[in-house]
């Protein structure tokens, strides 16, 4: 019942975007890295629902919302087992797979507190090193760090 | 590839360019004071003093008949008013054709080079990169050893801190070395260069005792064990004796070994080495001048 429920309100949406498969933890996250708290359009917010893959998952919906690049890549740096469907019609018109992007930009808080970053009002930027591993390297003072340690600006 | 707006890191220099540069460091060596750089202008910016590297680097402008002017200390530059590095490269950038700086924090070169005028060489950015002294490192190895492929490279002291082993590390990469790391399990090469060896296919050891290398090493490139390191002084008084280099202790050791140091050093090479002929630290910094001269020039497109 629970996941037929679920899928009904995902379908309940006439157009927008919805993100799927958060991991439960990390939704309020999404919510804030993302400032769908200030946003005006319709927003449903489920959270701990069941999940074949994840044991508890989150969804969050948005009425007239098309995410841009970044905003996909903030999503993809917290949740990459996240799914984008775009919607019209109440028809599901797009899937979207996350994927980590070469570099990041001014997103990340470089964790160095030595970092011309965090002394000098200077953007901060990422490189993917590996991929696999999930490993990025600070383009100013080099400093490598894996996923499970970024900090969000 | 070096790149036209300078140089930073090491990690920007493939092989070509560390073997073009060896050569330009030769041919420097061999005639030393070309007028390469007549009419030229070159600012040493100095935000935290360094005066072995700011002289070197100056003696190799000065020799080639260029200019230089610059600061040698953040407290009598604009930056002690305030002022952004932005503004400040900004400024420096309109005057001169070429900046060399040293700054205590880390990516500050990599940022002025992004927003110089004109080419930046990195001086040394607090622990992260110090990519000319690599340059008179691996140049003091060739020139020592008459090859850099296939030799025993033994790394010994601070390998947590130290920019100097992590730098030569990254750039020893492309000639087949054998790595002997040793140092106290405090300051153990950090993951990230271990990781690099691996992925590079790289031999390393990991020793915490010096005379368990000694036979074997081509190079020992011995570094300063910082007493500001360690919470527990007498932890620094015991690590300090322990990697402390005496002449005694290189009796068995290869004839071809050289002993480098990128200086100052303190208590890690006893005085009594300084007579033996596989001393090299004093030759190694005077190398320095050859090296940046090669750096320079050829950031410049003059050579």
């Amino acid at each position: 019942m629970k996941a037929s429920h679920t899928e009904l309100i995902v379908r309940a949406l006439e157009n927008g975007t919805v993100i799927d498969h958060i991991p439960a933890e990390k939704l309020f996250k999404i919510v804030s890295i993302l400032n769908l708290d200030t946003i005006a359009d319709q927003i449903t917010i489920g959270n701990n629902l069941e999940s074949k893959k994840l044991g508890k998952k989150g969804v969050i919906k948005i009425a007239d919302k098309v995410f841009k690049a970044e905003e996909l890549n903030k999503i993809a740096l917290l949740a990459p087992t996240a799914r984008i469907n775009i919607v019209k019609n109440y028809e599901v018109v797009e899937k979207i797979d996350l994927s980590l992007p070469e570099q990041i930009n001014d997103i990340l808080q470089c964790v160095n507190p030595m970092c011309v970053t965090n002394k000098q009002p200077v953007a901060t930027r990422f490189d993917l090193t590996d991929r696999k591993r999930g490993l990025l390297k600070c383009h100013y003072c080099e400093r490598a760090l894996s996923l499970s340690e970024i900090v969000l600006k | 590839m070096i790149k036209a707006n300078g140089l930073v890191s090491i990690t920007d220099c493939d092989k070509d360019d560390i073997l073009r540069i060896l050569d330009l460091a030769e041919q420097f060596e061999k005639h030393p004071n070309p007028h390469l750089l007549d009419g030229k202008l070159v600012a040493t910016l100095f935000f935290e003093p360094s005066t072995r590297t700011r002289l070197s680097f100056e003696t190799a402008v000065q020799r080639l008949g260029g200019r230089v002017i610059g600061f040698s200390d953040a407290a009598t530059s604009s930056s002690s008013k305030g002022e952004t590095l932005h503004d400040t490269i900004k400024m420096v950038s309109n005057y001169v054709d070429l900046i060399v700086m040293r700054h205590p924090v880390e990516g500050a070169a990599r940022y002025a080079s992004e927003v110089a005028g004109v080419p930046v060489i990195n001086a040394g950015d607090g622990a992260n990169q110090h990519p000319t002294q690599t340059m008179l490192d691996l140049y003091s190895i060739k020139k020592t050893q008459g090859r850099l492929d296939n030799l025993t490279i033994s790394m010994v002291g601070d390998l947590k801190y130290g920019r100097t082993v992590h730098s030569l590390l990254q750039a020893m990469q492309y000639f087949n070395p054998t790595y002997n790391f040793v140092a106290p399990p405090e300051l153990r090469m950090p993951e990230q260069y271990r990781l690099f060896c691996e992925e590079k296919g790289l031999k390393y050891k990991e020793e915490t005792d010096l005379n368990a290398v000694l036979k074997t090493s081509d190079i020992l490139y011995m570094t300063r064990v910082q007493q500001e390191r360690f919470t527990d002084p007498v932890e620094y008084e015991k690590v300090r004796n322990t990697y402390t280099l005496r002449n005694s202790m290189l009796e068995d050791t290869k004839d071809n070994l050289r002993i480098l140091h990128p200086l100052p050093r303190i208590t890690e090479i006893a005085a009594d080495v300084d007579a033996n002929p596989k001393a090299y630290y004093f030759e190694q910094a005077r190398n320095g001048v050859f090296a940046r001269q090669a750096v320079i020039c050829s950031i410049l497109g003059l050579v």
